[in-house]
């Protein structure tokens, strides 16, 4: 809210600089700002914010109107009237932060840019230090096809893939699973930001929040089958994911709807959307139905008759796992 | 996969210049080798080096940009910029690739009784090479590092195929094994490998799942004087379970094998509680005599906890000769114990006279007997390719 209204790249990096100098990254977790959403009869939010103008008389995101829209979003998530104590809610001054995007889909269908710079700004005023912020995915080229600039100092904000930095040798398991985790995840970040992107998935139904963390293992190949189910939830239950997971903002600026998760401009549309919550499996149960309704008004059959709905986000939410709730009447879904 | 255990160093590391001479000494010592090996060269990090494309061989353009794999039963459909369950075939703009072509990860001078192959040419070495990769993801695999990695996430040199039939012969090896993780999915790399190998005079085997489509495995298996495929239960369950694939394309694997006249061994990897009953090494053993014939080597090695199986138990040394005797019963000829370092049933007996005509320490053959394919004792034949 106090930024000024025309920051450019430049500037945004200048005061990531200039807030480097004297934290040190790698404190310890602090207690969760934010209740977990996960046990049986909590009610989940999932924040739906919108501006249909967001991308002002050009093709593409506008970076101030996508900050202000993230303000909204965060602002209506924790009830907080001003977007830093939004943030202070979430995120505690110390802590060291990953921001996990999708970059599978290059351009056309990647967490955008300015979203994420968005995040950055509200985060260092949040008290993170640039350097104790990481911006990653699985491969740096990926990240630089999506538009992002790899960045491995000490000092600003870090960006870079997981080849740079590698993955764990010991490989960590439940149920279905057994995988290297990242090692910006393991070393880098002890509060994970799940930066991901709308989008039909043509194996798993969707692609949102949960099974954006197969961008977060050394194997993701092995865990398409059958829909990506139970390997989504299994995944989602490692606890270098699980207890690290902070909070999803999900990138529904420009989504696809058919297609996914390439991009397919044909099967994409602005939907000029933030989806936000520290659910993971509710803002996924919304965002399908999102994905649901698209297709309907484009005269597609739902994932459902194409035996592919999404079967991993009931699983997720099931006695076993309880990652979440997929049940709608537990779900209440805040438009902003 | 579990197809051979693994004492050296160097299997599961990269194979940078000091760990592949590391290795190559260590195997070859008494061989003479040279420093031939230092020929290849250090990988680049990035997955897109183009010295690795090849287009893949088996798989059709469907719509959408996708393309359908044909190699494997999987039969993966993978969009663009998508890799199959392999994770070392991508879809590039509608076109399918190899991206571990000449990508080899491990390399090593292996006695070819480790692989194991027992019928097939005894006491000499094999020049055994891999690349990243797998087509199922075997709970209990002891090279899962690279088997079940992509191919950027594992250090490996550039080894074109004639360069790898000239270090073959460099280092006297009669055969280029390919093994450790799954060759099946470097089928393009392995048909050029043995089209230069044979060009150079050296033959070729594989240590494969045989988990494969049918087509794919005449055109790539059909290149190789040996096979031995790894059959690692029977039962469609434990196949599901455990290994991630199916049975059945297995079993039809080795059929089709023994019709193109390929010498086959298979390997049965026993688990203890998941795949040691009697009723399936009964089983196991009356389809092989019934669809293969008693003289198909049956190999019934122990397990060793590996990967995502470290709660079960080494395998008992009885369960294994419980498993022998039952196959044994059924009428094989030729059933081995495996893993198991100084156990009898490593050595070779005359079906016929019962006489030891190769006696095996480790993977050593100490004595080789046969002469003219036959025992020496009653000249019974003995089924196998006994001499180079």
């Amino acid at each position: 809210m106090s930024r000024a209204r025309n920051d450019s790249r430049r500037e945004f990096l200048r005061k990531s600089l200039s807030g480097a100098a004297f934290l040190c990254a790698g404190g310890a977790a602090q207690a969760l700002a934010v209740p977990e959403t996960t046990a049986a009869g909590t009610r989940s939010k999932v924040v739906v914010a919108r501006d249909e103008q967001l991308r002002g008389s050009g093709a593409v995101v506008d970076a101030q109107l996508i900050r202000a829209l993230l303000d909204r979003a965060m602002q209506a998530l924790t009830k907080r009237d001003r977007a830093i104590d939004a943030w202070r809610k979430i995120i505690q001054p110390g802590e060291t932060v990953g921001l996990k995007v999708n970059t599978l889909g290059g351009k056309g269908i990647s967490t955008n840019v300015q979203l994420v710079e968005a995040v950055c700004e509200r985060l260092q005023e949040a008290g993170i230090r640039p350097g104790a912020i990481v911006v990653w995915d699985r491969d740096s080229a990926e990240l630089e096809r999506a538009g992002f600039r790899i960045e491995t100092g000490n000092e600003r904000v870090r960006c870079f893939g997981t080849d740079r930095a590698g993955y764990e040798d010991e490989l960590s398991a439940y149920g279905s699973v057994g995988s290297r985790v990242s090692k910006i995840l393991t070393q880098y970040c002890n509060v994970l930001i799940n930066l991901p992107v709308l989008k039909d998935h043509d194996g798993a139904g969707v692609t949102i929040a949960l099974k954006n963390m197969y961008g977060a293992i050394h194997n993701p190949n092995k865990y398409h089958p059958n829909g990506c189910n139970p390997y989504v939830a299994d995944l989602n239950m490692l606890p270098e994911i699980r207890t690290k997971m902070r909070l999803t903002i999900c990138d529904a600026t420009t989504a696809i709807y058919e297609g996914g998760p390439g991009y397919k401009p044909e099967h994409c549309w602005n939907a000029n959307a933030l989806l936000v919550s520290t659910d993971p499996v509710a803002l996924d149960q919304t965002g399908w139905q999102m994905i649901e309704r698209k297709r309907a008004q484009m005269g597609m059959k739902t994932l459902a008759a194409e035996e592919r709905a999404p079967s991993y986000i009931v699983t997720a939410a099931d006695d076993e796992h309880r990652l979440g709730n997929c049940d709608p009447k537990r779900i209440s879904i805040v438009e902003v | 996969m579990f197809c051979e255990l693994d004492t050296e160093i160097g299997i599961n590391n990269p194979l940078d210049r000091r760990s592949f001479l590391k290795c190559a000494l260590a195997s070859g010592a008494a061989l003479g080798m040279s420093g031939a090996a230092m020929r290849a060269e250090a990988a680049p990090a990035s997955g897109d080096d183009a010295r690795y494309l090849v287009e893949a061989k088996f798989y059709q353009k469907i719509e959408n940009g996708k393309i359908k794999c044909k190699l494997c039963p999987r039969e993966c459909k993978v969009g663009d910029r998508e890799r199959g369950y392999c994770g070392v075939r991508e879809n590039r703009g509608g076109t399918y690739y190899s991206l571990v072509h000449s990508r080899v990860c491990a390399a090593h001078v292996d006695p070819i009784e480790k692989k194991p192959l027992f019928h097939y040419l005894p006491g000499t070495i094999a020049f055994s090479i891999a690349t990243a990769g797998c087509n199922v993801n075997c709970k209990f695999c002891q090279n899962w590092d690279i088997s079940q990695s992509r191919p950027e996430e594992v250090p490996a040199q550039y080894m074109p195929p004639r360069s790898v039939a000239e270090m073959a012969k460099q280092y006297n090896c009669p055969t280029i094994a390919y093994t450790y993780s799954e060759p099946v999915i470097f089928a393009e790399y392995l048909m050029d490998t043995a089209d230069a190998g044979h060009a150079a005079g050296v033959r070729s085997i594989v240590v494969s799942n045989g988990f494969m489509q049918q087509d794919s495995l005449k055109e790539a298996y059909g290149r190789m004087d040996a096979v031995k495929i790894d059959l690692k239960s029977f039962s469609e369950s434990y196949y599901s379970k455990v290994v991630t694939g199916q049975l059945k394309p297995v079993l039809n694997s080795l059929v089709t094998l023994r019709t193109m006249g390929k010498w086959t061994e298979i390997v049965y990897l026993v688990l203890p509680t998941l795949n040691d009953s009697d009723q399936e090494f009964r089983s196991l053993a009356q389809w092989i005599k019934a669809n293969l014939g008693a003289d198909v080597p049956l190999h019934f090695t122990q397990f060793h906890p590996q990967y995502l199986l470290k709660n079960l138990p080494i395998t008992p040394v009885e369960t294994l000769e419980r498993a022998k005797a039952i196959a044994d019963a059924e009428g094989l000829h030729f059933v081995y114990i495996g893993n198991v370092p100084g156990h009898p049933a490593q050595n070779t007996y005359c079906p016929k006279c019962r006489k030891m005509i190769v006696e095996r320490v480790g993977f050593v053959a100490n004595e080789m007997l046969i002469k003219n394919s036959k025992c020496p004792f009653c000249q019974q034949p003995i089924p196998g390719v006994w001499h180079v």
